[in-house]
């Protein structure tokens, strides 16, 4: 238990250590400073400007912000649909795979473009070449990109006065990609290829096995840029089944601890980043404590659940529950990993989520329930946060007999209508999702397991999707029309809604002036109100999710210990 | 007062079932789903007797009646809150009578006139009032002075002065005319009078939702959806359940109804509206009156206050302090001279002059005919007053305007006056230069008093984070002396109307909100600007228009009260509303662990509160949920308790008492109900 403690301190410590200088960088990309890359990059980023016909200068108001997103997610979800349906056709396709079904290659197409990367299918029977590196690698980057941009979008709200406008978004999404994803890809690839990663356009392999007659297909492919960007851009989605449980995706120890940094760095970093840009880096540091402070929490129940809450078979107490876990990792890094994926919205899983105690699933079920919030994906984590903080200065600011501000901004009528439009729309979506999947006729054909727990596996799998995790409790059949075009249409809603309301709410933000803070305006960095902020995040998920959790994972707890 | 309050009871008893009508409940979104579920789960329990059965027919009739009874709560504490308005708007309505009013066809002629009834009054028209009459409508004198009975507005009964030209030249309808006569130009017409507003503001008639509360009601419409679909989705995540356990049945509507009323946040959806019309009430009660609750909620963000410097940080008068003589010349001498200068001032600083003169050295006033003496007042124009008398000539005035007097007689004008001068100028007092014939003889040190107490309110504020600002007519000097005294933050000296103005607009810029009093036409357009503008009744109408609420009482220290109140009214919002979510948690625990006993009976280790049963335990909590209603009204209509205290002091502070007090405190009641409801046989 103690290596386990030390090796996550190490792991945390080492993330901060790298946010910082990360989130820094990220500021500068954001308000267009110059940085070490520019030189070398600058003329690529203004031959973009020339090709796409864009005018860096030129600002955009709030809708035509969204607009711009909304066409150019549109667009993607199309283009990602047509080169699945039509990949039989397109090169690049060694084994010969056919088009899937329409459904799944709309849940595939959707599923990408809203950075959720739940996957209904595994990548080496279903996905040609082609379609992995053009199709979901492109769209790894730019759903990434997108987030992060609409953060910037909601900072510059804070920064502004009396502005109408927001930014652009086509600069906003070429400076992220290039400065920031890219380069940070090319990193994080090079390395996984030097642990083994795979990366060719060869076909699969047939090799012998030990076991004289028996022979083996090892699929291959270009995976480790893909893995890259999926850990980074807290996309999550596999090139195989399996996801980095595969060995060929994650084959050792120091794979996982990169892969394992890059799913929580960018999210981390952006804290620090948010501090930068509104001139006060307390308020970022605030809001890292909050998300680090949950995700302690969060991180301490898994892994003490998995080392010591596993169910009881025949009297034989089981020391660490290794069921669905793979060796080399063990049950410390498989708890810190399935912490982080959930927290952050990746969805890359390195063990069997399903397999987890009834208390360590439930956690990470809850991380999601959230509303990925906890780091949260790339940049919609951070302003799905920033939300809860909206709602907690509102709050806590009546009860020193103000009316609400945050960072100087007047928190009004329409601005809580948006916040509560961020809020509400996950958790809708999980606790509807999952009504309408348990009342479907064929339900108990899709689940591996009774009672409790097969009750966990449809809960599990609606908060993923409906919070754009993309993480699966296995155990659940997702690949089905009703999951597929539900699961499809809810990652989208989830996705854009709430970005919209975000950005109408950075617009309204920009347009207020800005009020002066005194010792009568509360204070937003101070360690009472991270404790404050922890308490509404808590509060809003457990009153959403307790009533379903006890007939899940909490039940599931109960009639597994006998007690 | 026994049987007002009586009435006042009962009168809001009989207004709870009154409220009960849709198109009012519509306009409470929380409330309405408490009252959609009451009307639903009495439609349950009538079903029941057609063999439609969703539970016990007495168990759903209960949960009905507790929801019938949660709504008529919520009801009574928004009508107890507005039976206050009312009865006050009763008192206002007795002062709008439709009176014959003297209706004249030219200012200068009063004979030539048309009786008419006052509602027909309209602007610009000019009427005639005598002592003795009504003033027909609001209106403002264009000709005479008279003092004017306000009491059936201000209540405050001592006749006050109005006056044409000046800064008291406004009259308003209903009020009586004591002495003289007035000649008033109309400036409302009936039904927008400021007794018409006044009425319709302490009703509460024309109360608008606030922005802070339109939020709020956001908020709470929004924690209202989250309970809907999660109570609403358990029924078919346990039947679900059930049907693959294989034991347990999916939870009733009757219980699915029970709980969202449970968890929805009806204590503050309950009293928000009293919660806000207490505030405003409680402002009519400190006799000042809001044009909008949007001023109020305003006041509570001020974080800048101007204040007046007369009447406000000082007394209102300059009082004589010390006699400072030149060399050569005796104290008492000074004083001598000083006082006989002053015998025939009328004012508050001559009068201070003889009585400091009579004081120290017990100079007597002496019998002015003897003297056969001839008393120069004060003008404009010479800008001193004193006395002739058996050939002396005494003067006394500022030290500018003596210094000539004394040098154009052929004296000289000695430099170690001048230094007291400045010395005394210095010091924040108003120095007052005595003159015999070409010799002066020393200085009066007029001194401004600084009122008891504010400086420890200014430190209070402080503490708050709000800025006071005096405002003064004095030399920067004087002003410096005095503010610091006084111990305000700033100063603005030498004030004129355009810099007030810039000044609030400079704050504007840098984000703050600001507060003002003003009565002058002048003062108008600082009025407008400000944020809160309190403008004093017995101002002009420009004035009173300008700001945003009005000060009966005409007392410009009411504005540190106005920010309490407005704080004090956002507090009360803040608090009961997490104390209304706080309360969910407990709950939870209450209900959770028993609702789905049958489908898995291990999940009773969950209930640590030990309830009897489902039955008991959910009853318990939607009683619980009604009686809080009930125990926080006088909570709603007396606000939080406030203190001056920094912001982070005051959030733990609230989030303590309403936050863990939340918590903990249906834990205990709802125990101890459940237990109730076990002794008296409920299974």
């Amino acid at each position: 238990m103690s290596n386990i403690v030390l090796q996550d301190v190490f792991i945390i410590g080492l993330l901060i250590l790298l946010a910082v200088p990360l989130g820094i960088y990220i500021y500068k990309i954001m308000s267009g400073q110059k940085v070490f890359l520019t030189k070398v990059l600058s003329p690529v980023e203004k031959g973009i400007y020339k090709v796409m016909g864009i005018k860096c200068g030129e600002e955009m108001n709030a809708i035509t912000y969204i607009l711009s997103i909304l066409v150019f997610s549109g667009f993607g979800v199309l283009l990602l649909w047509l080169i699945q349906m039509l990949q039989g056709f397109l090169p690049f396709n060694p084994q010969g795979m056919k088009a899937p079904s329409w459904d799944l290659a709309f849940n595939t197409a959707a599923s990408f473009v809203s950075n959720t990367n739940w996957q209904a299918y595994a990548g080496e029977s279903t996905l040609s070449y082609i379609t992995q590196s053009m199709g979901l690698t492109v769209q790894n980057f730019v759903s990434a990109a997108v987030g992060i941009a609409v953060l910037f979008v909601l900072i510059r709200g804070f920064i502004l006065t009396q502005k109408k406008t927001l930014g652009n978004f086509w600069v906003d999404l070429t400076r992220i990609t290039l400065y920031v994803l890219i380069p940070l890809s090319l990193i994080v690839s090079v390395i996984l290829i030097s642990q083994g990663v795979v990366q060719t356009l060869s076909p699969y392999k047939s090799v012998s096995t030990l076991q004289s007659g028996i022979s083996q297909t090892i699929p291959l492919g270009p995976a480790a840029s893909q893995i890259a960007i999926k850990q980074i851009g807290t996309n999550g989605g596999g090139f195989f089944g399996a996801n980095s449980a595969f060995p060929l995706e994650n084959p050792t120890s120091f794979s996982n601890l990169i892969q394992l940094l890059c799913i929580l760095l960018i999210p981390a970093s952006l804290c620090i980043t948010f501090g930068k840009a509104v001139k006060n880096s307390k308020q970022g540091r605030a809001i890292l404590a909050a998300m680090l402070i949950l995700f302690v929490i969060a991180l301490s129940v898994v892994t003490f659940s998995e080392q010591n809450l596993a169910p009881h078979f025949a009297g034989a107490t089981v020391a660490g529950n290794m069921e669905g876990k793979e060796v080399i990792n063990g049950v410390g890094s498989s708890s810190f990993w399935g912490t982080a994926t959930t927290a952050a919205s990746n969805g890359s899983v390195n063990a069997s989520h399903d397999s987890f105690t009834s208390i360590g699933g439930m956690m990470l079920m809850f991380l999601m329930q959230l509303g990925e919030i906890v780091f949260g994906g790339v940049g919609s984590g951070l302003y799905g946060m920033i939300g809860f903080v909206i709602l907690t200065v509102f709050i806590a600011g009546l009860m020193v007999g103000r009316t609400p501000e945050y960072l100087g901004k007047k928190v009004e009528p329409f601005d809580m209508k948006m916040v509560c439009v961020v809020i509400l729309m996950p958790l809708l979506l999980t606790l509807l999702g999952t009504a309408t999947a348990v009342m479907m006729p064929g339900v108990t054909t899709w689940l591996t397991n009774k009672g409790a727990h097969g009750f966990s596996e449809v809960l599990y799998a609606f908060s993923s999707l409906a919070n754009n995790n993309g993480s699966a409790f296995a155990g659940y059949n997702a690949n089905n029309p009703f999951t597929n075009i539900i699961g499809g249409i809810i990652m989208l809603a989830v996705r854009f809604v709430p970005m919209s309301a975000v950005i109408f709410l950075a617009g309204n933000l920009a347009n207020k002036k800005f009020v002066a803070a005194g010792e009568g305006t509360l204070s937003t960095s101070n360690t009472m109100f991270v404790m404050l902020l922890i308490g509404v995040v808590l509060i809003v998920g457990a009153l959403s999710f307790l009533p379903a959790l006890a007939l899940g994972p909490i039940a599931d707890y109960f009639t597994h210990r006998g007690i | 007062m026994k049987t007002t309050n009586n009435n006042k009871f009962a009168d809001a008893v009989k207004q709870s079932f009154v409220k009960l009508s849709p198109r009012i409940q519509i306009k409470n979104p929380v409330m309405l789903v408490v009252y959609i579920g009451a009307v639903l789960t009495t439609i349950l329990f009538f079903l029941s007797f057609g063999g439609l059965k969703d539970e016990n027919t007495i168990y759903t009739l209960t949960i009905a009646l507790i929801l019938w009874f949660t709504v008529l709560f919520a009801n009574f504490a928004e009508a107890i809150a507005e039976s206050r308005g009312r009865a006050q708007a009763d008192s206002l309505r007795s002062a709008k009578k439709d009176i014959k009013a003297r209706k004249l066809k030219s200012a200068t002629n009063i004979e030539d006139y048309t009786e008419v009834l006052s509602n027909t009054l309209k602007k610009g028209d000019i009427v005639h009032v005598v002592a003795g009459e009504q003033i027909p409508m609001d209106g403002e004198v264009i000709e005479g002075a008279a003092s004017v009975d306000e009491s059936a507005i201000t209540g405050e009964s001592a006749p006050v002065i109005r006056e044409s030209g000046g800064d008291r030249s406004a009259v308003t309808g209903g009020t009586v005319l004591v002495s003289d006569s007035l000649i008033i130009k109309i400036t409302a017409e009936a039904g927008e009078s400021f007794l018409d507003k006044m009425i319709a503001m302490v009703e509460g008639a024309s109360r608008k939702k606030t922005p802070n509360e339109i939020a709020l009601q956001i908020l709470l419409v929004t924690l209202t959806i989250i309970f809907l679909v999660v109570t609403g989705t358990l029924m078919p995540f346990s039947n679900f359940v059930s049907r693959q356990v294989g034991q347990g049945s999916a939870i009733s509507i009757t219980n699915v109804i029970a709980l969202l009323v449970c968890l929805a946040p009806t204590t503050i959806g309950a009293l928000l509206s009293s919660i806000g019309i207490a505030g405003m009430s409680r402002l009519n009660q400190a006799n000042v009156l809001a044009m909008s609750g949007r001023a109020i909620e305003a006041a509570g963000d001020v974080d800048v206050l101007l204040l007046d410097k007369t009447g406000t940080i000082t007394l209102g008068n300059r009082q004589a302090s010390e006699f400072l003589p030149v060399k050569g010349v005796g104290e008492n001498e000074l004083a001598n001279a000083a006082q006989l200068a002053s015998i025939a001032d009328e004012t508050a600083e001559g009068r201070s002059i003889v009585i400091l003169a009579k004081e120290k050295f017990g100079i007597r006033g002496r019998d002015m005919s003897k003297l056969n003496a001839n008393f120069i007042e004060f003008s404009a124009k010479t800008r001193m007053s004193g006395i002739d008398f058996q050939g002396n000539e005494i003067r006394k005035g500022a030290a500018e305007t003596i210094k000539e007097y004394v040098t154009n007689k052929g004296g000289e004008y000695p430099e170690e006056c001048d230094q007291i001068v400045k010395r005394v100028a210095g010091l924040g007092g108003t120095p007052l230069v005595v003159a015999q014939n070409d010799k002066v003889l020393g200085v009066v040190y007029l001194k401004d008093i600084v009122k008891n107490g504010v400086k420890e309110r200014f430190e209070d504020l402080r503490k708050m984070g709000i800025k006071t600002i005096m405002i003064t007519g004095d030399n920067p000097m004087t002003a410096a002396a005095i503010a610091a005294e006084a111990g305000v933050d700033d100063f603005l000296a030498e004030a004129t109307p355009e810099a007030k103005l810039t000044l609030i607009r400079d704050y504007q810029t840098k984000g703050h909100l600001v507060a003002m009093t003003g009565d002058g036409t002048n003062d108008a357009p600082a009025l407008a600007q400000a944020d809160v503008a309190v403008a004093m009744n017995s101002g002009t109408q420009a004035a009173k228009e300008a700001g945003n609420m009005v000060d009966l009482d005409s007392n410009p220290t009411k504005l540190i009260d106005v920010v309490r109140i407005g704080k004090q009214l956002l507090m009360t919002r803040g608090s009961l509303t997490t104390f209304s979510v706080a309360n969910d948690v407990a709950k939870y625990f209450a209900i959770i662990p028993v609702l789905f006993f049958g489908i898995f009976p291990q999940l009773s280790v969950l209930n640590i509160m030990h309830l009897t049963n489902s039955t008991t335990a959910i009853l318990s909590a939607i009683i619980y949920n009604a009686l809080i209603i009930v125990a926080l009204i006088p909570l709603a209509l007396k606000g939080v308790k406030y203190r001056e205290l920094p912001a982070g002091k005051l959030l733990s502070r609230n989030l303590l008492i309403y936050g863990l007090g939340g918590i903990i405190s249906p834990f205990i009641v709802i125990k101890l109900i459940d237990m109730l409801l076990t002794v008296c046989g409920v299974r």
